[in-house]
């Protein structure tokens, strides 16, 4: 018998209406009963996720041995013409129902941790509220039976995002973050925005079920039209794709993510390591029949931007010095994996391994970069600091802390049998099937994501023993409390057999572990725990020398390369300087001069003429004898002629 | 009395009512007004539906036809379809927000608020006029007040700009005059009776020759009004230099008299030169879309920000009514009502900013939120708004031009959709930039810190105006399944021509 799906619309409507209630009188109600409001409200989502997917995997989401995609409700909301409009409805499929299992997992957890991290902050009900419009509107997109909705949702989050990174509103350098981070993508989103027009164009649909139906005609005339030597339909991934980089912060657009980490640290996990960045992976796949279909050189683009983010960030990541920077550049780097991943798929069974590698990685991640958020949280929590050489020897105060970090840091470096292991695994593997170049890349990040955790891992906990002004203490039991639960997550989840949910072509399959693959990984990822340990788990270790060694190397890294100061220097002195200036004195002086100058002359005009109309009668009649006789000698003279 | 004259009535007994009573009680009169006339322009909407539901298909409602000179067949002919419904609502919500905006209004208070009420009559006839000279007169009537609102109750270089607004504006009207003197003259070519009913006219077709004159001319006419670059200078001075309940109804409804114009009378009439011409104002269109954008980058006074921001919005309109296809035709009407709330909205704000700090300057303000977090919220939802957030208003009526303007196969066409898609970005710069330097951040300067919030009659505007952007933006289709209707036939008769 068939589940009926469709009181899965109530897990979007009842976090809007916690929104509504909690930002309109937030501020009537005590703030610890705004959290308690959207706590439960969030948990109450995730116990019906979680039956939806017992439902959906467990008991009867296949017919036939194939999963079903489910459309639980479709309404119209923006009639354009008779066969185009854009629908508000819930498509359950298996990405989009472990994606609804990730969000109200980590949201969860996140709102329990925010009761003692947020305690006593001026705005706790405004956090609160956020919280929520934040979980429903990624909500919204993940269940988004078009890519209409999608966008409108997408738009959404990335406003929760503004509004949570910009918490701290008296703050500057989070207003200017959170300005970033909405400018930054909303560039992104404008090619987004024109994907989605060109694609409805010649489909004249949204819908993400018809856009994926095999025999679509008007899919096969767009990937037959060429357009400056690419066909439109990899035109219109392209651009589709470059909203995804931009949420996902894939190079060149990622500049916006290490400054976000200027809002609460929550708010980092939740938003920024777990799922808003991840949605432009989740967007490629549920495009992904597209792609690997009908534009394979889109697909090749996926992959090169996410095989050179995962370097480009891993490489970053190794001389930050702020805890948090450190997290949201592997956060970059772990999702250029996923792109990588998906880039390197192709549809259909074991082709397909990278599809599945890609939602299983980013399955994992968000458990284990969540949980290390919300650790790094409980650190700054304690020493007040966000500096890595601010800290040292905090295993001894911090014993939950230490212990959930560690299998954290164990899952993100890929160590057996922690979570990230396995599904770095096939990320790689699907990687070696399709080019070397990229598994050897994927390789590489795998190391430096060893060394750089166990960097942070040594310097926060082991190192130095500092003496600290306020003796640090472990974070209250709300805070504990989500990091021993993502910390039993992050440990078990890999032994989840994904092939068997998700899968490209919707066909569970099996996987085997890759031993070569396996071994060269583990390897890599031992050596760089290795490093990391004589160079920092002692103080005075051998960091400083590898510093002098490579000045050069060092310092680009440490600036991040100079992006930001390259995108500075177009935003402001290009933009603002020499094109929204001069347009501003342009309009003042020269058009709107013109017009003044019109005006001028008429006046000045007018006051020569005005004396022409005195009221003197006689020099009315002087002019007009004078006239008379000019009048009279014409004529006679033309008489003469 | 027929219902629509109502709209007409409604407003002049109010203005006469309000020189009887007392001058502290003007405001009150002028606040119940208005009321009267919002509560008239639902119940009208309701009727509106009632008929439409009930199958009635004719092209206008409530139709009233009374002659007024007859031997030039002049008319004083009502009727509404559902692009001029959408547009009463906006006027009624509108005026109604405006008389609560200026509730601290001292100066000269009755004079005002008779003059505000003179405008806005002036607006509701031109909307449910169907004879062009009719239409023409209550143009008239809306513009004139401006002088005096502006020049009298104004700041700063207030005669300047209320008379560079003014003559601007006549100046656009005598091209007007010439076009809507042309269309009457060519509006039998089979030698009928002339006529100035613009449903009429729309059924024959003009002469090509005729059209080729004298659509410029009405069409630069109303697209003055609209803020055509490069005739759009006025428009910031005059908004600067406007009392707020004037910018408000000046940007929120009366330069929505040239979009509405331009599209209903100078396109849909003379189709043939619309098409010949569309290239030359698409330019000029996409231009101001993007220059207005860029321009409110650099300005500081938030008035000026949201005055090249309305040039930039109202460049939509004139792009979208230049598409010439009915989703974009239906989108430039929702661009009008959605950038009408809007911008009354900001100008609401902005001047209740400005009664309490005295500067416009967003580099003197900062940290405001703290003080006044009813006011710095509603300003972010203005600019959320403004720059197309999904939910608000904005974004339901961009993506419809956006998706109608796609259906233009053309490169040319298709460059400048995108041109003027990419101004969406642009928007979220300068609306971030003000808002977040004027309300986040510390308190710049201390004598911010003891400022009061929003009082009642303050909130009674912002929150009508926000509850409209976001009922419109949250709950879209049947707003927009109403004006696609109205445009329905104009459009059928638009291919055929």
């Amino acid at each position: 018998m068939q589940t009926n799906f469709s009181y899965t619309i109530w897990i979007p409507l009842v976090l809007l209406a916690s929104f509504l209630v909690v930002g309109l009188f937030g501020d009537k109600l005590r703030p610890r009963l705004s959290g308690l409001i959207s706590t439960v409200v969030i948990l109450f989502g995730a116990v019906l996720s979680y039956w939806t997917a017992f439902q959906y995997f467990l008991v009867n989401g296949k017919a036939d041995g194939v999963y079903q995609t489910i459309v639980a409700a479709d309404y119209e909301w923006l009639r354009f013409y008779d066969t185009l409009a854009i629908k508000m409805g819930v498509l359950l499929d298996p990405i989009s129902i472990m994606m609804l299992v990730v969000v109200t997992t980590i949201s969860s957890m996140v709102h329990i941790y925010s009761f003692g991290y947020m305690k006593g902050e001026k705005g706790f009900e405004r956090f609160y509220a956020f919280l929520s419009l934040f979980s429903f509107s990624m909500i919204g997109l993940v269940i988004a039976t078009n890519l209409f909705q999608m966008y409108i949702f997408w738009e959404l989050v990335g406003v929760s995002s503004f509004l949570l990174i910009g918490f701290y509103y008296e703050k500057p350098s989070a207003v200017a973050a959170s300005k970033k981070a909405f400018i930054v993508t909303r560039f992104a989103d404008f090619g987004f925005l024109v994907g989605i027009l060109l694609l409805s164009y010649f489909t004249k649909t949204f819908d993400f079920q018809e856009l994926m139906q095999p025999d679509n005609a008007a899919i096969a005339e767009m990937a037959g039209l060429s357009f400056m030597g690419m066909s439109v339909l990899t035109l219109a991934l392209v651009l589709i794709f470059m909203g995804g980089a931009g949420k996902s912060a894939m190079f060149p657009l990622h500049i916006w993510l290490p400054d976000a980490m200027e809002g609460p640290t929550p708010v980092s996990a939740l938003i920024h390591a777990a799922t808003m960045v991840v949605a432009g992976v989740y967007l490629v796949a549920r495009l992904f029949g597209l792609y690997a279909l009908h534009a394979p050189d889109a697909l090749s683009v996926v992959a090169a931007v996410g095989a050179f983010t995962s370097l480009f960030a891993a490489v970053i990541a190794l001389t930050q010095t702020d805890i948090k920077r450190v997290l949201a550049f592997s956060t970059m780097s772990q999702i250029g994996y996923m792109m990588l991943a998906l880039g390197v798929s192709r549809y259909g069974g074991t082709e397909g391994l990278g599809y599945t590698a890609s939602m299983f990685h980013l399955f994992t991640h968000a458990m284990f970069k969540g949980l290390l958020f919300l650790g790094a949280g409980a650190i700054i929590h304690a020493v007040h600091s966000n500096e890595m050489t601010d800290m040292g020897g905090l295993r001894k105060y911090l014993p939950i802390t230490h212990v959930t970090f560690l299998i954290a840091a164990l899952a993100i470096s890929g160590i057996p049998p922690f979570s990230g292991f396995f599904s770095k695994d096939i990320i790689l593997s699907a990687a070696y099937e399709h080019h070397p170049v990229y598994f050897w890349t994927g390789w590489a990040v795998a190391g430096l994501t060893a060394f750089y955790m166990f960097r942070l891992y040594f310097s926060i906990f082991w190192g130095e023993n500092r003496e600290y002004e306020h003796k640090p203490h472990e974070a209250p039991f709300s805070m504990s409390f989500a990091l021993i639960f993502l910390g039993i997550m992050s440990a078990v989840v890999g032994f989840i057999p994904f092939s068997k949910y998700v899968s490209s072509d919707l066909m569970p399959y099996e996987t085997h572990l890759h031993m070569n693959v396996a071994v060269l990984s583990v390897v890599v990822a031992v050596i760089g725990i290795v490093v990391a340990a004589v160079m920092y788990m002692k103080p005075g270790g051998a960091a400083d020398k590898v510093v002098k060694a490579v000045p050069g190397l060092y310092k680009l890294s440490l600036h991040k390369f100079y992006i930001d100061e390259i995108y500075l220097f177009v935003t402001h002195k290009i933009i603002f300087n020499y094109i929204s200036r001069p347009i501003a004195w342009f309009d003042r002086n020269v058009v709107d001069g013109s017009m003044n100058g019109m005006a001028w002359v008429t006046n000045k005009v007018s006051n020569k003429i005005k004396g022409l109309q005195s009221g003197q009668l006689q020099q009315y009649a002087f002019v007009m004898i004078a006239g008379m006789v000019g009048l009279a000698l014409f004529v006679l003279y033309w008489a003469s002629r | 009395m027929d219902r629509l004259s109502l709209l007409i009535w409604v407003p002049a007994i109010t203005m006469i009512a309000m020189t009887l009573v007392d001058k502290s009680k003007v405001k009150w009169v002028s606040a119940i007004g208005a009321g009267v006339q919002l509560i008239q322009s639902v119940f009208l909407l309701f009727a509106f539906f009632g008929l439409r539901n009930g199958g009635d298909t004719s092209e206008m409602l409530f139709v009233k036809d009374i002659t007024w000179y007859k031997s030039l067949n002049i008319h004083y002919t009502v009727g509404i379809d559902g692009v001029s419904m959408s547009l009463i609502l906006l006027t009624s919500v509108v005026v109604f927000a405006g008389v609560f905006a200026s509730w601290e209004m001292k100066d000269r208070v009755k004079e005002f608020f008779i003059t505000l009420f003179m405008l806005a009559t002036g607006v509701f006839g031109f909307f449910i006029s169907t004879d062009l000279f009719t239409m023409f007169l209550f143009y008239e009537l809306a513009v004139i007040p401006m002088y005096l609102l502006i020049g009298i109750w104004g700041t700063g270089p207030k005669e300047y700009s209320a008379m560079k607004l003014t003559l601007m504006l006549m100046g656009a009207s005598a091209f007007l005059l010439v076009g809507i003197l042309g269309i009457y003259f060519n509006s039998s070519p089979d030698g009928g009776p002339l006529t100035f009913n613009f449903v009429e006219i729309s059924k024959i077709t003009i002469p090509e020759s005729a059209q080729m004159f004298f659509f410029p001319l009405t069409f630069v006419g109303f697209g003055v009004l609209a803020a055509l670059y490069p005739f759009h200078t006025w428009s910031p001075d005059g908004h600067a230099s406007a009392p707020t309940a004037v910018s408000m109804l000046h940007a929120g409804v009366l330069m929505k008299l040239g979009g509405y114009g331009a599209l209903r009378i100078a396109v849909m009439l003379m189709p043939a030169a619309a098409h010949y011409y569309a290239p030359v104002f698409i330019i000029l269109a996409t231009i101001g879309a993007v220059y207005g954008a860029l321009g409110a980058i650099w300005q500081k006074d938030l008035k000026y920000i949201n005055a090249y921001s309305s040039v930039s919005h109202l460049g939509f309109i004139i792009f979208a009514v230049l598409m010439f296809n009915q989703v974009a035709f239906e989108g430039a009407v929702l661009q009008m009502i959605s950038h009408g709330f809007i911008t009354a909205l900001f100008f609401a704000l902005i001047g209740m900013i400005y009664s309490r700090t005295h500067t416009r300057n967003i580099n003197e303000m900062g940290g405001l939120m703290k003080v006044m977090p009813v006011l710095g919220v509603g300003y972010f939802i203005a600019g959320f708004a403004s720059l197309g957030l999904p939910g608000f208003s904005a974004f339901v009526a961009e993506m419809t031009i956006f998706v109608g303007a796609f259906q233009n196969n053309d490169v040319f066409v298709r460059t400048a959709t995108i041109l003027v898609v990419s101004s969406i970005v642009i928007t979220a710069v300068y609306v971030l930039r003000a808002a977040g330097t004027m309300l986040y951040g510390p308190i710049k300067n201390k004598e911010f810190e003891g400022l009061s919030d929003a009082r009642w009659y303050d909130k009674v505007a912002v929150f009508v105006l926000i509850a409209v952007i976001a009922g419109m933006g949250m709950f879209p289709n049947w707003l927009a399944g109403m004006i696609y209707d109205g445009l329905g036939p104009m459009f059928e008769r638009f291919v055929m021509n």
